[in-house]
């Protein structure tokens, strides 16, 4: 922690040095976009290219040169007093700074996000927490944590929640686990983990069960991380067959986000495999569709141009050629058509006989 | 006969209807020509009903039977100048559908055919002058009253002090009118036929710049308060100190087109000399765009060096104080240039001319035609230099028009224009609208048709015009504010077409410019080519759209300097203030993050707004 601090330090200190020599002060940021970041087979994640901007202080950047200063100033303030701060608490305290502050909260997340790629660290480490609920988890896992207050060693057993779930905390790091399951199952829709709880399917299928809601938060790409690590189990992704599904939760789950690159070493389970839905899926299960949306042709085409990720994998090309072609999509809810626990009884156990056919 | 009667009314609807200006200068010449003038007037009116005849199929005969005596008529017009010819072919289109069933002879249709005065031409078509509502018509009594008030003052070298009353009488709707002028006065004798008989004047036959130029003007206002109110003009003149001021009471006897004298009496009037008219008429008092107020303030920007008092119905009194003592140049009056000459004008010249010889008819009676080149014209046109101009035959006159539009000839002399000078008009315009930028530009003459004529352009920029909305064009004659039918005038044609985006204005396409601008426009010409016979719009010779385009582009690039430089202020301006609100901040910062003192911070303050002040300029 104290090495962030003395990271900041330095950095303040720079540009105190330029503005004494009367020249214009500087801060360099690594490129957050796709177009900055390359994929490593090799490490299995999203690396970045190295690309970087340069804010120089001139009278069109002063505004944003200012709150990034007084941002960094805060960071270093909470890692001094191992304080924690949410981003939105970020966004309340910029208030006091008059001229300074930020009107709308994404003005000052973009701030914290700049001040984290330039320490190359997560904003955890800066002491900013994000606000998001890190996914939940059912099935066969042993928890070891321990009481905030006492530190009395916790263990906590992921079967025992009835029909609710262990809630994944926001920092994961401290955590240890204990498991007999054979897998991971990560969920995309709340609605389908929770029948998948309740009808008991981790015991069926002795596994974890994951629900990311979405596109899964840090803390739950590091919890799936873990497990995969610490445990050598394999995930399974289970999400709706839309280019959503596929390039924002799916992509963001194995090999990380553009935005975020300086931390997807951390933050992403490369060994993440897709089970469905599959474009393929729509047809041998006879799925009822939606067309495709003008926002879903236009994420798909841009997959296929600008996504590294993507671009390493023929099998996921040939697959949002196929969607392209079919022009639909399928939601994970849609084998409700055939019968409510068609999942279950049918779909799972016969994608899950033959993991190898799983798309990368 | 039909034929012949329309092509002769063709070649003189130009002049037709284009009166005499009364001015003070009376003789026989004036009243000859009065006679051509409503000669004119009656072919124009032959022709009318020619063309409307030939829609009503059934009435055709009848009709052309009538316009053979009009064209007779016309070309025999009696002493008193009084043709018939359109009163009895407007009869015979009422009745024509009669004649369907019953037919008229021709003695029945002589009965009903008689002369018209061209008062009852007016009276019947009273729009032409401009006194189509009761609002245009407090405007136009009032402009043609200041208008001869200030051409009489500026012809007597005074400097003009008018003084404008609408007060408003007993009936409602009603107001009467006082403009009096400190001019040299007119002289008894001729106040009756100034102030009531239509078509006298001395302007009309001279080429000279003034404000009136074609001139039924006072005695068609007079004539309105008479037909509106049944009051007659009133007048009162001064023409030295030592001598009785007079005073008339005045109505126009429509029939005859001749003064009615009501009264007639020697009063005290303390001023020195001058003149004062006096007319009761039915008209609408408002403000606006289009008031009498919006030309008063128009003509005392184009004519700083008048004075002007302007009390309104409800009392209150305006003062357009001076602000120039310089009395604008008196312009010259000059012959027609062969060029802007008209076949019918050059026959009509060739008979009166009291020249001898061809050549020497063409070199006097025309500017810029010396000796050589009037050989040089009738050598061209195969006619004998020097045959007696009043025996020239319709086919050379012909040979020679054709020839004089082919030679060469030198441009009209042009000192008989009298711009007002950009001088004189910023200190117009600067006296009447607040502004932060003003420019002016008086172009060189330029000849349109033979007829000289000079364009100045100015404009005011920011100050108290409303920045909001279209910018205001402020039009021009002869020192005369032109305030109806901008659309159609030749001055808005030009603003419209000048690139103003090139001057950093806005300005969508086939629209004025937008932002806090007026824009002036003054054309100043020996005569002005209006659209109609009220005056308000001047008609598009591409000649004078061009001379104005050039006047407006030079303004608009001395405006486009000040407004750049002005947004460039701004912005300068902006970013300091901007930098001067974040720096503090980023000393803070590296403050907070350094823990330095008070007085670094301070430093560094200090040194940053330095490097960016530095980076600005």
């Amino acid at each position: 922690m104290k090495k962030v601090a003395t990271k900041i330090k330095e950095t303040a200190e720079a540009v105190r040095t330029k503005i004494q020599r009367k020249k214009k002060p500087t801060l360099s940021f690594p490129l957050r976009s796709l177009s900055n970041v390359k994929y490593r087979p090799a490490k299995g994640f999203l690396e970045l290219k190295g690309k970087k901007k340069t804010r120089t202080l001139t009278v069109a950047t002063v505004k944003t040169f200012a709150q990034t200063l007084r941002m960094m100033s805060q960071a270093k303030t909470l890692v001094e007093d191992d304080e924690i701060m949410t981003k939105r608490e970020a966004y309340y305290v910029s208030k006091n700074w008059d001229d300074a502050r930020f009107d709308e909260q994404p003005e000052s997340d973009t701030v914290i996000d700049d001040i984290e790629a330039l320490f190359e660290v997560n904003r955890e480490q800066l002491g900013f927490i994000p606000e998001e609920k890190g996914g939940e988890v059912a099935g066969k896992l042993i928890v070891l944590d321990r009481d905030a207050n006492t530190g009395e060693k916790l263990k906590i057993d992921c079967t025992k929640f009835g029909s609710g779930a262990y809630s994944i905390p926001i920092s994961v790091e401290h955590l240890k686990f204990e498991t007999k399951a054979k897998f991971v199952l990560a969920i995309e829709t709340a609605g389908m983990f929770q029948r998948l709880v309740k009808h008991g399917y981790w015991r069926k299928a002795n596994c974890i069960l994951v629900s990311m809601g979405g596109v899964p938060t840090r803390a739950c790409r590091r919890f799936i991380r873990r497990l995969a690590d610490e445990l050598k189990l394999p995930v399974y992704a289970f999400v709706d067959c839309d280019p959503y599904g596929m390039f924002n939760i799916y992509r963001t789950l194995k090999v990380g986000s553009g935005n975020a690159a300086h931390i997807n070493r951390y933050f992403c389970a490369p060994n993440a495999k897709f089970l469905g839905v599959t474009p393929q899926d729509i047809i041998d299960y006879k799925l009822p569709t939606h067309p495709l949306k003008e926002v879903d042709i236009k994420r798909a085409t841009d997959a296929l141009k600008n996504d590294p990720f993507v671009q390493h994998f023929k099998p996921w090309q040939n697959a949002i050629k196929q969607l392209l072609e079919m022009g639909v999509r399928a939601e994970q809810q849609a084998f409700a058509v055939h019968d409510l626990n068609y999942v279950i009884n049918h779909y799972l156990p016969e994608k899950l006989s033959s993991p190898k056919k799983f798309l990368p | 006969m039909v034929k012949a009667s329309r092509k002769r009314a063709k070649s003189k609807t130009k002049v037709a209807g284009k009166a005499v200006k009364k001015t003070r200068r009376a003789s026989k010449q004036t009243k000859s020509k009065a006679k051509k003038v409503t000669e004119k007037t009656a072919g124009k009116a032959a022709k009318k009903s020619a063309k409307k005849v030939t829609k009503k199929r059934p009435a055709k005969k009848a009709a052309s039977k009538s316009d053979k005596k009009a064209a007779k008529k016309s070309r025999r017009v009696s002493k008193k100048t009084k043709p018939k010819a359109k009163k009895a072919a407007k009869k015979v289109i009422e009745e024509a559908p009669k004649k369907e069933r019953r037919g008229s002879t021709a003695e029945d249709m002589a009965r009903r055919q008689r002369d018209i005065s061209v008062a009852e031409f007016f009276i019947k078509n009273r729009h032409l002058l401009g006194f189509d509502n009761p609002r245009k018509a407090l405007l136009t009594t009032i402009k043609e009253g200041v208008d001869n008030a200030l051409d009489a003052c500026e012809e007597g070298g005074m400097l003009p002090e008018v003084s404008v009353v609408i007060a408003p009488a007993k009936e409602d709707n009603r107001f009467v009118v006082t403009i009096e002028d400190n001019g040299p006065g007119i002289l008894k004798d001729q106040i009756p036929k100034i102030f009531a008989k239509l078509l006298y004047g001395s302007k009309f036959h001279r080429l000279k710049m003034s404000r009136g130029q074609q001139g039924i003007g006072i005695s068609a206002a007079g004539m309105y308060g008479q037909l509106t109110t049944g009051k007659p003009t009133a007048i009162t003149s001064k023409t030295s100190a030592s001598k009785p001021a007079h005073h008339y009471k005045l109505e126009i006897d429509a029939k005859k087109n001749e003064p009615r004298i009501i009264a007639d009496e020697i009063v005290e009037w303390k001023t020195t000399r001058g003149t004062k008219v006096e007319i009761e008429l039915e008209a609408k008092y408002q403000k606006g765009r289009q008031s009498v107020e919006a030309y008063i303030e128009q003509t005392a920007i184009a004519n700083p060096h008048v004075s002007l008092q302007f009390v309104t119905p409800d009392g209150k009194k305006k003062v357009y104080k001076r602000a120039s003592k310089q009395l604008p140049q008196q312009a010259k009056e000059i012959k027609p240039h062969p060029y802007g000459v008209e076949l019918g004008v050059l026959i009509k010249m060739l008979h009166d001319t009291k020249a001898r010889t061809l050549q020497s008819f063409l070199h006097s009676d025309f500017s810029r035609v010396s000796m050589r080149v009037a050989k040089t014209i009738c050598e061209t046109a195969k006619v004998s230099q020097r045959s007696r101009p009043s025996r020239i035959a319709r086919q050379q006159a012909d040979n020679l028009h054709k020839v004089v539009n082919q030679t060469k000839i030198m441009n009209p002399p042009t000192d008989c224009l009298s711009p007002i000078g950009d001088e004189e008009i910023l200190a117009g315009l600067k006296k009447q609208i607040k502004a932060d930028f003003y420019t002016a530009v008086t172009r060189g003459p330029a000849v349109y048709r033979g007829n000289p004529f000079q364009i100045e352009a100015a404009l005011a920029y920011g100050g108290s015009i409303p920045v909001d909305g279209l910018a205001k064009v402020l039009r021009y004659a002869n020192r005369v504010p032109l305030l109806y039918q901008q659309s159609a005038c030749a001055v808005m044609r030009s603003v419209i077409s000048t690139g103003w985006r090139n001057y950093a204005l806005a300005q969508s396409a086939g629209a004025l410019p937008t932002g806090p601008l007026v824009i002036m426009v003054h054309m100043a010409s020996v005569w002005v080519p209006f659209t109609s016979e009220s005056k308000e719009a001047v008609a598009h010779y591409p000649e004078i759209i061009k001379e104005i385009k050039l006047a407006l582009q030079e303004c608009g690039r001395k405006l486009a300097v000040f407004v750049r430089r002005r947004r460039k202020a701004v912005e300068s301006e902006r970013k300091k203030a901007f930098i001067q609100q974040y720096i503090p901040h980023i000393a803070i910062a590296l403050r907070e993050m350094l823990d330095l003192s008070d007085r670094q911070e301070k430093t560094m303050v200090r040194q940053l707004t330095d490097v960016l002040e530095r980076s600005r300029s």
